[in-house]
C-alpha cells in the first residue's frame, strides 16, 4: 500500500496528514488559514507533503468544510468531515463511546456506540472556536490568555448559549459594569458547553469514553473541564486531537495522485463552481471618488483652541460598549478637546487618567457641567459623579440636531449596537436598535478583518475600488460567515469580500433593523454617525442603497460625547459649577468590584457591586430595587405581577381521582384557571408547574429538538421535567389548533408552535415514558361539542368518568375561566385609574399570556414599573374595543388582541404600547408591522422589545429609556398648545376622530 | 366603545372583466405539474405565464419589501413578483397575479397581504391579487375555481406527479443519458396540448393515461445497479421549488443517488382531509364530513390508477393517501394540520418503509410547523425506525448551499456506506463491527507517533 494523504480545510484552519505504508503517522500540520485556501492547500501539496512522501505521490483525500469546492475542482475525492472523524475514532480510539469535536464554526458530536449517529450544529446555532476567538478579542485577550484567565475564575455568570451573538450582547454590559474578566472568560466556555449539549444532544445523554477532538478543545483546558463538569464524567484528549479528520481522511484515501500535478489542479480549479453573485462597485472611477471625499468633508464642526481663556467648559463622556469617547466644549459649542479610545473592558481608569490629563494641561480649568452617557453611563455618573447622565439616543439626536437642526433621521452605527431614529415634531419617535440578531455593527467588520489578517482600517479601505462587490446578504454574522466562506471558495479577492461586507452593514441597518425600503421613507435630512461611518465604504455603501447624499459629521465617531456635552450646556444653568471629581478626588479615586447573588427573593439575581473610595457604590443587575433600597415594589400597579398571583393562587384540593399536572406554558398561562376548575370539578388534585426559571430551562434544554423555536415553548421541556419529578398520576397539557373565538378577528387559531407543543413533549422527553400524558386534541372553542368530545377523551384514561361529570366540570370551567379574565380586566381598569389619579404613564405591555413567565420576560414589567409606570397587560384591554379591518389576515386569537390593545392605546392621551416579541416568534414577523401600522396612524409611538433566553435589559432600558424621554419630549411640546385634560378614569371612551393616513 | 373606522389601504381586486385583459402571473413551485396547471388555466381562458425568473435579485427583492422574519417561501415568491413586474416585460395595467392560500393556522395563509403590502411598498399598488383557495377566503375575487377548471388542474396534479416519478426512477438507471428527460419533455408537451384543448382531464381520461405514460418510460434502457436512495420532504415551497432548495433534487441526482419527492396529490388530499376530522376532532355538522369523503375517495381511485401503472411496470409507487392516514398512529395526531402537519411526518415514516431510509428535511428558517411535525418527530421515528437517516436542512436567503451540502454529504456519506457494507442499525445495535473488520490495522492498533518529515524521503526528480 502506498502512502496516504489526508488534507483536512476548515473554516479557519487546514491540517494534513501523512500516512505511510504501515499507516503510520509521518507529518501532519495544523495551520491557519486566513482564508487563502487555494494557496494554502497548493502550498502545503507540492511543498511539506510532497517532501514527505517518496516519490511524490501518495493516496489523497480531501475533508472539511471548505474543503468541499476544492475537492470538487481538482477531482480528488471528498469525504465529509464528521464521516472523516468517525473513520479516524473507531481506528485510533476503538473503545470511545462519543466524540465531542469543536472546529472553526462547526461543533460535532459522534455517538459511535449503541446506534451510530452523528449530530452537527444547525445553520443559527453559532460558531464555536471562531465564537471563542471573538470573545477572547472582546476581552482583549488571545484564546490562549482567555483560557489562563478562566482558570482563576471564582464564579461564572450566565450567558445566553444559543449563538455567538447572543451571548455578545451579555457579555459586552457584563464588562461595562466591572465584571472581573477572569469570571467573564470562564462563562464564554461554560456558554460553549450549554451550547454544544443543548443544541446537539437533543436528549440523547452523552456517557462512556467521550473524546474531544478539534482546535478548542485541544488548545483549552477549561473548556475540556467544563465539558467533563456538565457532562459529569472525564472525557479524553487523545494525541493529535486536531488531526482526527484529516487522519480520517487519509484513511479513507485510495487514489493515488501526482502531489505536484495535483497542487498545480487545486490552484488551477480548485475555485470550484467558480463566480459568485456580485453587485455593483461603490464607486464608477476614482473622480467619483474623489467628489465624494470632498463633499463629506465639508460637514465639519468648528473648533478653538484650549487655552487658558476658554472660560467655564462643559464635559462630555460616553462610555459605549466598546469605546469610550470625551468631549470637551466651551460656552458656545465650539469643541476644544476630544478623545477617543478603546475601553479595553472597563472605562474607569480610561476616563480617570483622561480628565487627568485635563486637569492637569490645564490649570484652574473650570468645569461648569459634566454628563454621562452610553452602556457606562450609570457607572460614570456614580464614579466621578457627573452632573447629569442622558439616554444615548437622546445624546446623539442633540448632536445631530446641532448639526442639521431639520434632522428628520439619524441612524447610528457604533462598535456593538445600532441606534436609529426618527424624528417627528422635534422629538424621537420611532426608535430601531439592532436585535441580538442582526449584528452588522463596528465589531461585525473588525473580527472578519481581523479573521482575514488585516486592520479593520486597512480592510475596509480595499473595498473601496473593489470591482464587484460580493453579494453577502443581510443576515447574522454566523450566516455571514459562511456566506464569507462560500464567496472565497468561489474565488472571491479580498477586495470584494471587503466591499461586499460594508455593503451588508448597511443593508443589516436598512432591512433588518429599520425595515425601510427608500430614502423617502426615512425622511430627506439624514445625519449618519457612529465610528462604523468613518468607514468611507459603509458611507458610500449607505448613499448607494438609499439613493441619496447624507450627512456625515466629521465627529461621526464622537457624536454621543458631543450631544452630553451640549445637553449638559442646555441643563447647567449661568454660574453653574460642576460636581465631576476634582484633581485630588481623581488622584485618591479607587474601585472595587464584587459580584453577589442577591438573596432578597427567588429571583437570585446575580448583581455586580462597584465601590469607589468615596464610599459611593453602583450596584447592577438587579430585577428591583430590593438590594439598592432595600425595600421591593409591592406590584400593585403591574398586571403582569397580578396575573402570576392569580394563577398561583390556583391551589391542589385533595381529589377522589387521583392528581393531574398541568405545565406552566404557552396557552396554559391563560387556561390554568379553566382546567384547574375543570379537573377539579372531576375530582382530581391538580397541581401546576412552577414558574419558569433559568434552572427549569437548564434542566430541559437537553431535550428541545429544534434550536430555532421561541424561547416560552423551550420552557415547556423543563416544565414537563418538573412535574415528572412530583410523581403525579397523570400530566394534561392538550393540543388545541383553535383558541376561544373572542369576536376579534376573522379566524380563532392558535399559533402552530401554541397548539402542537405537545406533540413535541411526547416524542421528545424521556421522562415522559411510563407517564399518563394526556394531549389529545381538544377544542374548548365549541363548548357544547367539547363535553361530548372531552367525555371521549378522558374515557380512554379513566374509564369510570361519566359525561355528566364532564358536563358540570365544562361549566365549572367555562365559569372559573370568566371570571379569571373579568378578574383581570377589573384590575386592569383599577390600576389605570390609579394611574390617571396619580398622573402616572400608562404602559400596555402587549406579548401573549404567557410573556407573564418572569424567565421569558426577564422583568421587563418590574423595570417599567421602575420607571413610574403603571403595566398592564394586552387581554385586559383588547375588550373594550371591537373588530376592525386589518390589512393583514387576522386570524389568531392572542394576535387580535394586540390589534385591539394598540387601537385602544391610540385614544388613551397617556396610554403607550410597548410589544413583547419573542425571538424566532414568526408570526410576530406579521403582527409586528400591523401593530407598528396601527399606532402610527393613531399618532403613537411604537416600540419592540425583543426577548429571547438573554437575560441583559442593557439594551431594552435604553429603548424605554428613550421612549420615556421621547413622551416628555412630546409633553412638553404639546404643554405649549391647549389639550383635552387627561380624561375620566373609565378605559372605554371614545376617541376623537383621526384623519391621519 | 370606540368605533373609529381606520384607513386601512384599498387594493384592487382581481374582477371578472380582467379574465380577458390580465395576463395573470404565478409563481413557479412544482415545475412539472405547474406547467400542467397552467394549460388547464388556459382553457378556462386564462392568460397565464408560470414565472421562470430567478437570480439574486429575486430574494434581494423580497428582501427590501417583506419583513425579514417572514418565511422564506414569502421572501422568494414576493420577491419573484416584484422581479418580474420590474423587468418591463409586462404591461402593469394588464397584469395579475395569482397565489395560493391554505386557510390554515400557518403563516402562509398571510403570504396574500403581505405581497399586498409589498406591491404598495414597491410603487405597483394597482397590480391586482388573486387568491387561489379552497377555504372560502378572499370571497369577493374575480377568480373561480370553476369545476371544469378544478378538474384540469387535478389532472395536472396527477399527471405531473406520474412523470416526475417516472423520471426519478428512470434517470439515475438510464444508460443513455438524457432519455428519461427527454421522455419527460416529450409528454409534458402532449399533456399540455390535451389540457389546454380540455381533452384528456376527465378522470376517465387520466386512468386511461397513465399506463400509456409508464409503459413509454419503461422502454427506456437501463442498467440495474444500487443507488443510495433518498427521499425528500417538507414544507411545500422549498420541498419543491429549486428556487427555494437551492436545486435539491438537482444535487442529488448528481450525487448518484436515486430520489423520491413525495407527490404533489397527497398535499391536495391532506387538505381535504383535514376539513372533516376538523368536525370530527371538535365537532360540527355531519354534513361537512361527507364531501371531503366523498372527493377523497374520488381521487383515491385516480391514484390506485396511479399506483396500478407504476407497479404494472416494475415502478416503486409511493402509498395511497388511505395509507398515509394509518402511519402517524401513535407518532403524531392527525389533528396535526397547520403547514404539512401530521402529512410531512406521515411521508417521513412511508419513506422509511419503502426504503428510501435517507431523507431531507427541507424547510424554511424558523418554519413554526416543522418545529413539530418535522424537527419534533424526528427523533421519535428513529427510535421507532433505526434505520431511519434523517438529515433537516433550513434554507434561508442567506443561508449558504455548502453548508446545507455539507450537511446533505454527511447523510449520504452514512447511506453510502450502508449501502455498500449492506448493514442496517438495528435498535441499540453498535452496528459498524463488519467495518472495523475490514480495516487492516484494527485489533493492531499502531500508537500513533509523529515522526516529523522523513528526513529519508527520497527526493523528487
Amino acid at each position: 500500500m502506498s502512502y496516504r494523504v489526508g488534507l483536512d480545510i476548515g473554516s479557519t484552519t487546514i491540517k494534513y496528514a501523512v500516512l505511510d505504508e504501515a499507516g503510520r503517522l509521518v507529518d501532519s500540520r495544523y495551520e491557519r488559514h486566513y482564508s487563502h485556501i487555494l494557496e494554502k492547500a497548493r502550498e502545503l501539496l507540492c511543498g511539506p507533503i510532497a517532501a514527505s512522501v517518496p516519490g511524490g505521490k501518495a493516496a489523497v483525500a480531501i475533508s472539511g468544510s471548505a474543503g468541499m469546492g476544492l475537492a470538487e475542482g481538482c477531482g480528488a475525492p471528498f469525504v465529509q468531515e464528521v464521516f472523516a472523524t468517525r473513520i479516524a475514532a473507531k481506528k485510533y480510539e476503538p473503545q470511545a463511546d462519543a466524540v465531542i469535536e469543536l472546529g472553526g464554526e462547526d461543533a460535532k458530536i459522534l455517538f459511535l456506540t449503541g446506534g451510530t449517529e452523528v449530530r452537527m450544529n444547525g445553520s443559527c446555532a453559532g460558531g464555536t472556536g471562531a465564537f471563542i476567538d471573538q470573545m477572547a478579542t472582546l476581552l482583549k485577550m488571545t484564546p490562549n490568555e482567555l483560557d489562563a484567565a478562566a482558570q482563576k475564575a471564582e464564579k461564572t455568570y450566565t450567558i445566553a448559549s444559543r449563538c455567538g451573538v447572543f451571548a455578545k450582547s451579555d457579555v459586552q454590559p457584563l464588562l461595562n459594569q466591572g465584571a472581573r474578566p477572569e469570571d467573564v472568560a470562564a462563562s464564554i466556555y461554560q456558554a460553549v458547553v450549554n451550547q454544544t449539549i443543548a443544541g446537539l444532544a437533543q436528549g440523547r445523554p452523552i456517557t462512556g469514553r467521550v473524546l474531544y477532538l478539534g482546535g478548542p478543545l485541544t488548545f483549552s483546558k477549561t473548556l475540556r473541564q467544563s465539558f467533563d463538569a456538565a457532562l459529569g464524567l472525564a472525557g479524553a484528549l487523545p494525541e493529535n486531537s486536531l488531526l482526527f479528520v484529516a487522519l480520517g481522511a487519509a484513511d479513507y484515501a485510495k487514489e493515488e495522485f501526482e502531489l505536484a500535478a495535483l497542487a498545480a489542479a487545486v490552484a488551477e480549479k480548485g475555485g470550484g463552481r467558480g463566480g459568485y453573485a456580485s453587485q455593483p462597485p461603490l464607486f464608477a472611477n476614482k473622480k467619483e471618488y474623489e467628489e465624494f471625499h470632498a463633499r463629506h468633508l465639508r460637514a465639519s464642526v468648528p473648533r478653538a483652541a484650549f487655552g487658558a481663556g476658554c472660560g467655564p467648559v462643559h464635559i462630555g463622556i460616553d462610555a459605549g460598549s466598546t469605546t469610550v469617547k470625551l468631549v470637551v466644549i466651551d460656552q458656545d459649542a465650539n469643541i476644544l478637546f476630544t478623545d477617543y479610545q478603546p475601553n479595553l473592558g472597563s472605562p474607569l481608569p480610561l476616563i480617570r487618567a483622561t480628565l487627568q490629563k485635563l486637569y492637569a494641561g490645564h490649570p484652574g480649568l473650570a468645569v461648569a457641567s459634566a454628563t454621562a452617557t452610553g452602556y457606562g453611563e450609570e457607572l460614570v455618573r456614580t464614579a466621578l459623579h457627573a452632573d447629569y447622565g442622558v439616554v444615548e439616543t437622546v445624546a446623539h439626536f442633540t448632536a445631530a440636531r446641532w448639526f442639521l437642526p431639520e434632522v428628520d433621521f439619524i441612524i447610528d452605527i457604533g462598535g456593538q449596537d445600532m441606534k436609529c431614529f426618527k424624528i417627528e415634531d422635534g422629538a424621537i419617535g420611532n426608535i430601531f436598535l439592532n436585535e441580538a440578531c442582526s449584528s452588522g455593527c463596528g465589531s461585525f467588520l473588525q473580527t472578519f478583518a481581523e479573521a482575514l489578517g488585516y486592520e479593520v482600517k486597512d480592510f475596509a479601505a480595499l473595498g473601496l475600488f473593489a470591482e464587484s462587490p460580493v453579494d453577502l446578504g443581510s443576515r447574522c454574522t454566523v450566516f455571514m460567515n459562511s456566506s464569507v466562506k462560500q464567496a472565497q471558495k468561489d474565488g472571491a479577492s479580498v477586495e470584494n469580500i471587503s466591499a461586499g461586507l460594508s455593503i451588508s452593514v448597511v443593508k443589516n441597518a436598512l432591512y433588518k433593523v429599520i425595515r425601510a425600503s427608500s430614502a423617502e421613507e426615512l425622511g430627506r435630512r439624514i445625519v449618519v454617525q457612529g465610528g462604523t461611518f468613518y468607514n468611507e465604504a459603509v458611507l458610500r455603501a449607505f448613499e448607494k442603497e438609499m439613493g441619496c447624499e447624507v450627512v456625515r459629521p466629521d465627529i461621526a465617531g464622537l457624536m454621543g460625547a458631543f450631544g452630553a456635552a451640549l445637553y449638559g450646556r442646555q441643563r447647567a444653568g449661568q454660574g453653574h459649577k460642576s460636581s465631576l471629581l476634582d484633581a485630588d478626588a481623581l488622584a485618591a479615586f479607587s474601585q472595587t468590584v464584587q459580584s453577589v447573588r442577591c438573596g432578597g427573593c427567588t429571583n437570585h439575581c446575580q448583581l455586580t457591586v462597584n465601590r469607589f473610595a468615596d464610599g459611593s457604590r453602583l450596584v447592577s443587575g438587579n430585577r428591583c430595587e430590593k438590594p439598592v433600597t432595600g425595600k421591593a415594589d409591592a406590584g400593585g400597579r403591574n398586571l403582569y405581577e397580578i396575573k402570576r398571583r392569580l394563577l398561583a393562587a390556583y391551589e391542589p384540593r385533595p381529589g377522589a381521582r387521583g392528581s393531574i399536572g398541568i405545565p406552566m406554558c404557552l396557552n396554559l398561562y391563560e387556561l390554568l384557571p379553566f382546567w384547574h376548575a375543570f379537573f377539579t370539578r372531576l375530582g382530581f388534585a391538580v397541581y401546576h408547574g412552577p414558574f419558569s426559571s433559568r434552572q427549569l430551562y437548564l434542566d430541559g434544554q437537553g431535550t428541545i429538538p429544534s434550536d430555532t423555536v421561541c424561547f416560552p415553548a423551550k420552557l415547556a421541556h423543563g416544565q414537563v421535567k418538573a412535574l415528572t419529578g412530583m410523581a403525579l398520576d397523570a400530566i394534561f397539557y392538550p393540543c388545541m389548533t383553535y383558541n376561544l373565538d373572542e369576536g376579534l378577528s376573522d379566524n380563532h387559531y392558535n399559533c402552530p408552535v401554541v397548539a402542537y407543543y405537545p406533540e413535541v413533549l411526547a416524542g421528545n422527553c424521556p421522562e415522559l415514558a411510563g407517564v399518563r400524558f394526556i394531549f389529545d386534541y381538544v377544542g374548548i372553542h365549541r363548548p357544547a361539542d367539547f363535553v361530548h368530545k372531552m367525555a371521549a377523551i378522558l374515557k380512554k384514561h379513566f374509564a369510570d368518568i361519566t359525561k355528566k361529570e364532564v358536563q358540570a366540570a365544562a361549566d365549572a370551567g367555562y365559569a372559573e375561566y370568566k371570571r379569571h379574565m373579568d378578574t383581570l380586566r377589573a384590575e386592569g381598569a383599577r390600576i389605570i385609574r390609579e394611574a390617571r389619579a396619580e398622573g402616572r404613564r400608562i404602559i400596555v405591555l402587549a406579548g401573549r399570556p404567557y410573556h407573564i413567565d418572569p424567565e421569558v420576560n426577564h422583568g421587563i414589567d418590574t423595570l417599567i414599573t421602575r420607571y413610574g409606570a403603571a403595566v398592564i397587560t394586552e387581554d385586559s384591554v383588547a375588550a373594550y374595543e371591537q373588530k376592525q379591518p386589518t390589512s393583514v389576515l387576522n386570524q389568531w386569537t392572542y394576535h387580535a388582541r394586540l390589534y385591539a390593545a394598540a387601537r385602544w392605546c391610540c385614544a388613551q392621551p397617556d396610554a403607550d404600547l410597548v410589544q413583547l416579541v419573542s425571538f424566532g416568534c414568526g408570526v410576530d414577523a406579521i403582527t409586528t408591522d400591523e401593530t407598528r401600522e396601527i399606532l402610527q396612524r393613531g399618532g403613537k409611538l411604537y416600540t419592540q422589545l425583543k426577548i429571547d433566553e438573554i437575560t441583559n435589559l442593557g439594551a431594552v432600558n435604553i429603548r424605554l429609556r428613550s421612549l420615556f424621554a421621547a413622551l416628555d419630549e412630546k409633553q412638553r411640546a404639546a404643554a405649549a398648545e391647549p389639550r383635552q385634560p387627561a380624561s375620566t378614569p373609565r378605559p372605554a371612551e371614545t376617541r376623537p376622530g383621526q384623519e391621519r393616513t | 366603545m370606540s368605533q373609529v373606522s381606520e384607513p386601512i389601504p384599498a387594493y384592487p381586486k382581481f374582477t371578472k372583466a380582467m379574465k380577458a385583459t390580465h395576463t395573470i402571473l404565478i409563481p413557479n413551485m412544482a415545475p412539472v405539474q405547474f406547467a400542467i396547471m397552467k394549460a388547464a388555466m388556459e382553457h378556462a381562458g386564462y392568460k397565464v405565464e408560470v414565472l421562470g425568473n430567478c437570480g439574486s435579485s429575486v430574494a434581494q427583492l423580497g428582501l427590501k419589501y417583506v419583513h425579514n422574519d417572514t418565511c422564506y417561501p414569502a421572501l422568494l415568491v414576493i420577491g419573484q413578483f416584484l422581479d418580474a413586474l420590474q423587468s418591463g416585460k409586462y404591461d402593469l395595467d394588464r397584469t395579475a397575479l395569482l397565489i395560493t392560500q391554505t386557510g390554515g393556522g400557518c403563516r402562509a395563509s398571510n403570504y396574500i397581504h403581505l405581497l399586498r403590502k409589498a406591491l404598495a411598498k414597491a410603487g405597483y399598488g394597482q397590480v391586482p391579487v388573486a387568491s387561489l383557495n379552497f377555504s372560502g377566503l378572499e370571497k369577493d375575487s374575480g377568480f373561480e375555481l370553476t369545476l371544469p377548471l378544478l378538474r384540469g388542474l387535478l389532472a395536472g396534479i396527477f399527471y405531473g406527479d406520474l412523470l416526475c416519478a417516472l423520471r426519478s426512477q428512470t434517470q439515475p438507471y438510464e444508460l443513455h443519458k438524457g432519455d428519461a428527460e427527454a421522455k419527460t419533455r416529450q409528454w409534458l408537451e402532449t399533456l399540455c396540448g390535451w389540457v389546454r384543448r380540455g381533452q384528456g382531464v376527465s378522470m376517465r381520461a387520466v386512468k386511461r393515461t397513465m399506463p400509456l405514460i409508464a409503459s413509454d418510460f419503461a422502454a427506456i434502457p437501463k442498467k440495474v445497479a444500487p443507488k443510495v436512495k433518498v427521499g425528500v420532504v417538507g414544507e411545500i415551497y422549498v420541498k419543491y421549488s429549486p428556487l427555494g432548495n437551492n436545486g435539491l433534487e438537482r444535487f442529488l441526482a448528481d450525487e448518484g443517488c436515486e430520489v423520491n419527492l413525495p407527490g404533489l396529490l397527497g398535499f391536495v388530499e391532506y387538505c381535504i382531509y383535514n376539513m372533516a376530522e376538523t368536525t370530527r376532532l371538535y365537532g360540527g355538522s355531519a354534513a361537512s364530513v361527507l364531501g371531503p369523503d366523498a372527493l377523497l375517495a374520488w381521487l383515491d381511485g385516480g391514484e390506485q390508477a396511479m399506483r396500478k401503472a407504476l407497479t404494472q411496470y416494475g415502478y416503486h409507487a409511493p402509498a395511497a393517501f388511505k395509507t398515509l392516514t394509518k402511519l402517524p398512529e401513535g407518532i403524531i395526531g392527525m389533528g396535526n394540520k397547520m403547514g404539512e402537519g401530521w402529512l410531512l411526518t406521515a411521508e417521513m415514516i412511508e419513506l422509511v418503509q419503502a426504503g428510501y431510509e435517507n431523507i431531507v428535511c427541507a424547510q424554511p428558517f424558523g418554519c413554526l410547523p416543522n418545529h413539530i411535525c418535522g424537527k419534533g418527530m424526528i427523533n421519535r421515528i428513529r427510535a421507532l425506525y433505526p434505520a431511519a437517516n434523517i438529515t433537516p436542512i433550513d434554507y434561508d436567503p442567506s443561508a449558504t448551499p455548502v453548508n446545507q451540502e455539507n450537511r446533505i454529504k454527511l447523510m449520504l456519506a452514512v447511506a453510502r456506506e450502508r449501502l455498500e457494507t449492506g448493514e442496517k442499525p438495528g435498535p441499540g445495535a453498535a452496528g459498524t463491527a463488519k467495518n472495523e473488520g475490514k480495516n487492516p490495522f484494527y485489533g493492531e492498533m499502531p500508537r500513533l507517533r509523529h515522526t516529523g518529515p522523513r528526513a529519508a524521503a527520497p527526493a523528487r526528480g
